[in-house]
């Protein structure tokens, strides 16, 4: 039923996305991918895999962007992945029931039986979470790894979504944003962790912790000159000759 | 947006086919129209072939056509759920209204306010599937349903007055509405351009990055090297230059045209009047089909912000 649950556990899992120091290797992008062509939501299609333009799908996608001017511009990694909403529209314009949010622990997930391949919800989310499947004809998303946090064949450290555990810089946290005391909590109230486009009114449950403003470097090389000018000696007498 | 034929093709075709059977229902209730099994259930048969080629057309666009019944299960939530049940129970009603105007049954009336309302209450929903998508500032706007129900009626209008020209029939009424519907909706599609195009959109690159604290923010390096689903569906980009020349080709249309030469009816002879009335319903389908097609194509996506950091 794609109506929002009306009752919850009050549990409400996500990610904590530290854009400090997330250094851009795509490891996140690349663990989850391999994990989910084999998990709830296999297979994650590629069309033209080895061709001049392969189009596949993926739940994970690592922009790099430049925010502010000059020497106070910062370089930001910024991965982008379903923000399992608390008011997903992507679930409530599902006209098959195919889309659903989980009362349980809040995940968002798409029962692939049941889709039509509409792309209506693709379309309702703001941040591009639903990438389309065209070989098998449905929509598929981000499933937080709902088949590997639960999954007891696993060791217990290892039950946490793929891409959290291969993250070199350990920039991803998992947990339940609605226990104040979970490590995911107490990163967002320490750090200012935000919502993105919370303008329009989807109430992402994942949080993006902001870069920290870098101190100005002590005794920092000046800047190079474009063409310096040989001081002295030959050289000079040499670039004088060349000049003329 | 990605303009897919099919969904263009839907709503022009459908929205012409609920506009001629509202007015079909509208100008027999007010008697205005023979209760002739040929012309009246001609009619109402045309109307719903238009609407069931346009809801057929909608499931080409399916990636899995074949499941498309289970559309009808979410109308507590999804306008394309109602949609589609509304359009379901649009048959019945309107086949009740023709069999009992032809065979001149008692409630009838009844049947016939019942099609006006759900060919209108239709075409409203299936505006709202697009309304909705807070997303897309193009379509999250007041105008768009009151567009969508506008230029239905007036297609209806123009395909009235063919189809009784057809039949060598005349109706100073029908011509009022043929001529005088493409006037607001003229106003409707200008009023719509003006707000679509003068509005912003509150998200940006730096609210959609939360980036803005440190100033401006656009794309550094590209999440992947090679085009994927969200550039082919969300990041369809018409040229300026393309737009405003097919905004002038639908305003000339879809509106000026059929209007005008709906108004022939008003002056010339019956064999111009019909012929004039063949070509305005003609000019404007072609001329909404343009109209939808813009509608796709000029709306930007929030998701676009992620990549190319243009305003939306």
């Amino acid at each position: 039923m794609t109506s929002l649950p009306s009752t919850t556990t009050g549990v409400a899992l996500g990610l904590a996305i530290d854009l400090d120091s997330c250094v851009g290797c795509h490891a996140c992008a690349v663990a989850c991918k391999e994990w989910n062509s084999g998990g709830h939501a296999a297979p994650l299609t590629d069309l033209d895999p080895y061709g001049a333009a392969p189009n596949g799908v993926w739940f994970n996608r690592i922009h790099s962007y430049e925010a502010g001017e000059g020497g106070d511009g910062l370089t930001v990694h910024f991965p982008r992945s379903c923000l399992h909403c608390a008011e997903p529209a992507c679930v409530t314009v599902c006209p098959t029931g195919a889309s659903y949010k989980r009362g349980e622990d809040g995940i968002v997930l798409v029962d692939e039986s049941m889709c039509i391949g509409c792309k209506l919800c693709s379309w309702a989310c703001p941040y591009g979470a639903r990438e389309f499947d065209q070989a098998e004809g449905v929509m598929k998303k981000c499933t937080l790894c709902v088949d590997r946090i639960y999954n007891e064949n696993l060791p217990e450290a290892e039950r946490i979504p793929a891409c959290v555990s291969v993250c070199p810089t350990k920039s991803r946290h998992f947990g339940d944003f609605n226990d104040p005391d979970s490590s995911v909590s107490r990163l967002t109230a320490g750090r200012g962790g935000y919502d993105l486009m919370p303008e329009m009114g989807y109430r992402p449950t994942n949080k993006y912790l902001p870069p920290r403003r870098q101190a100005p470097v002590a005794g920092a090389l000046p800047p190079v000159e474009a063409e310096p000018a040989p001081a002295s000696g030959f050289l000079r007498w040499l670039d004088r000759i060349l000049s003329r | 947006m990605h303009p897919a034929y099919s969904v263009i093709l839907f709503t022009t075709a459908s929205g012409t086919g609920y506009g001629l059977l509202a007015f079909a229902a509208l100008f027999s209730l007010l008697g205005r129209l023979p209760g002739d099994a040929w012309f009246l259930g001609g009619l109402v048969a045309l109307a719903l072939a238009l609407i069931a080629g346009g809801l057929l057309s909608s499931t080409f666009h399916l990636g899995r056509p074949e499941r498309a019944w289970r559309a009808f299960s979410q109308w507590r939530t999804s306008w394309l759920s109602r949609e589609g049940v509304l359009a379901c129970l649009s048959f019945p009603v309107a086949l009740g209204f023709a069999a009992g105007r032809i065979f001149g049954l008692a409630g009838t009336a009844g049947l016939a306010v019942a099609t006006i309302a759900i060919s209108i209450a239709t075409v409203a929903t299936t505006a709202m599937i697009y309304a909705s998508l807070r997303p897309i500032r193009h379509w999250h706007h007041p105008l768009v349903p009151l567009g969508y129900v506008v230029f239905a009626g007036q297609a209806g209008a123009a395909w009235l007055q063919m189809w009784q020209a057809l039949w060598g029939r005349a109706d100073p009424m029908v011509t009022a509405a043929a001529v005088l519907l493409p006037a607001v909706g003229l106003i409707v599609k200008l009023a719509y351009w003006r707000a679509v195009d003068t509005g912003r959109a509150a998200s940006t690159a730096e609210t959609a990055t939360g980036l803005g604290r440190f100033g401006r923010v656009r794309p550094l390096d590209p999440p992947h090297t090679s085009a994927n689903y969200l550039l082919n569906e969300m990041g369809y980009r018409v040229a300026r230059r393309h737009a405003a020349k097919l905004r002038g080709y639908a305003l000339a249309l879809a509106f000026v045209v059929p209007s005008m030469l709906s108004a022939v009816a008003l002056v010339g002879s019956p064999g111009l009047a019909a012929t004039a009335a063949v070509v305005a319903a003609a000019a404007m389908s072609l001329g909404l089909v343009v109209e939808r097609w813009l509608f796709f194509a000029e709306a930007r996506h929030s998701v676009t912000l992620y990549y190319d950091a243009q305003p939306v």
